[in-house]
């Protein structure tokens, strides 16, 4: 029961992650790119420790961990890129 | 303790069911508001809930790995405000406007633009 | 299940990797080659590699996206 609810909610994830790549392709300027990049970051984590729950190895969510850091890291550099500080 | 870890698992995925329909519907405005402004405000407020919800979720249908998804959680809840703030500033300062009819005259004062 | 997750974001990588060549503006260029490199990282870990995902995700997200924007915002102060 319990596997089959998590392989729902990653469906749904993908779903949701689907939407939001048709709105960083069809983007009309850069900034709403970068917002549908952040939400499809933030997509990807719970996929990412789904992937894990299913699969059953735990080192596959220090991946998720890293992922989490480091496009913290990719946005800060595009709002100093359009705000002119790089 | 059987059924408190099976009941326990059951709780926890419908919990990410919960959390990834916020994912959806976080996804849902991206698609469907007008400006960059309505976007983020759509995109990052629900994207944020339904991470929370749908890693706790995990978390609770395999309660040993609790500490290390606890871990994913604290860093989404640190630093995707942040970056949303970050976004929002350097989207207005360079110029990007909100669409009309979603701004006030104070918010044009404020940002010493013109009301669109 | 999982693997018709594969098939969409095999699906999603490829809409991605044609976007970033055919999109005119550059600062969009890098954002779809992050997010091409965030689903390599994806299909990396659900083919059982951890370390070349987490590798992945170091160098896509983090130092190609900061390198070609600091490059973009130099190139640009060249031009004009």
């Amino acid at each position: 029961m319990a596997e089959t609810l998590v392989l729902v909610a990653l469906g749904i994830a993908l779903l949701a992650g689907m939407l939001a790549t048709v709105q960083l392709v069809r983007g009309p300027d850069a900034a709403t790119r970068a917002v549908a990049l952040d939400a499809i970051t933030l997509i990807t984590l719970p996929m990412m420790v789904g992937l894990a729950l299913v699969v059953g190895r735990s080192i596959y969510i220090d991946v998720a961990l890293v992922y989490a850091i480091l496009s913290f890291l990719g946005v800060v550099a595009f709002a100093r890129y359009l705000d002119r500080g790089i | 303790m059987e059924t408190f870890t099976a009941v326990l698992g059951v709780a926890g995925g419908v919990i990410a069911v919960i959390g990834a329909l916020f994912l959806f519907l976080g996804a849902l405005g991206i698609y469907r508001m007008p400006d960059v402004y309505n976007r983020l405000h759509a995109g990052t407020k629900a994207t944020t809930l339904g991470n929370i919800l749908t890693l706790v979720g995990f978390g609770l249908t395999h309660p040993e790995w609790l500490p290390k998804i606890a871990l994913v959680v604290l860093f989404v809840i640190l630093t995707n405000p942040l970056s949303s703030h970050a976004l929002a500033r350097a989207a207005i300062r360079s110029g990007v406007r909100p669409v009309a009819g979603t701004t006030s005259d104070e918010d044009c004062a404020l940002t010493g633009g013109q009301k669109p | 299940m999982m693997l018709a997750i594969d098939f969409v974001v095999v699906a999603v990588i490829f809409v991605a990797a044609v976007g970033a060549m055919s999109c005119k503006n550059l600062v969009s260029s890098v954002l779809l080659g992050g997010l091409a490199s965030l689903v390599a990282s994806y299909l990396f870990l659900r083919m059982g590699a951890p370390d070349v995902a987490m590798t992945e995700a170091a160098i896509g997200a983090a130092l190609t996206t900061v390198i070609f924007l600091v490059a973009t915002r130099r190139t640009q102060e060249v031009e004009e």
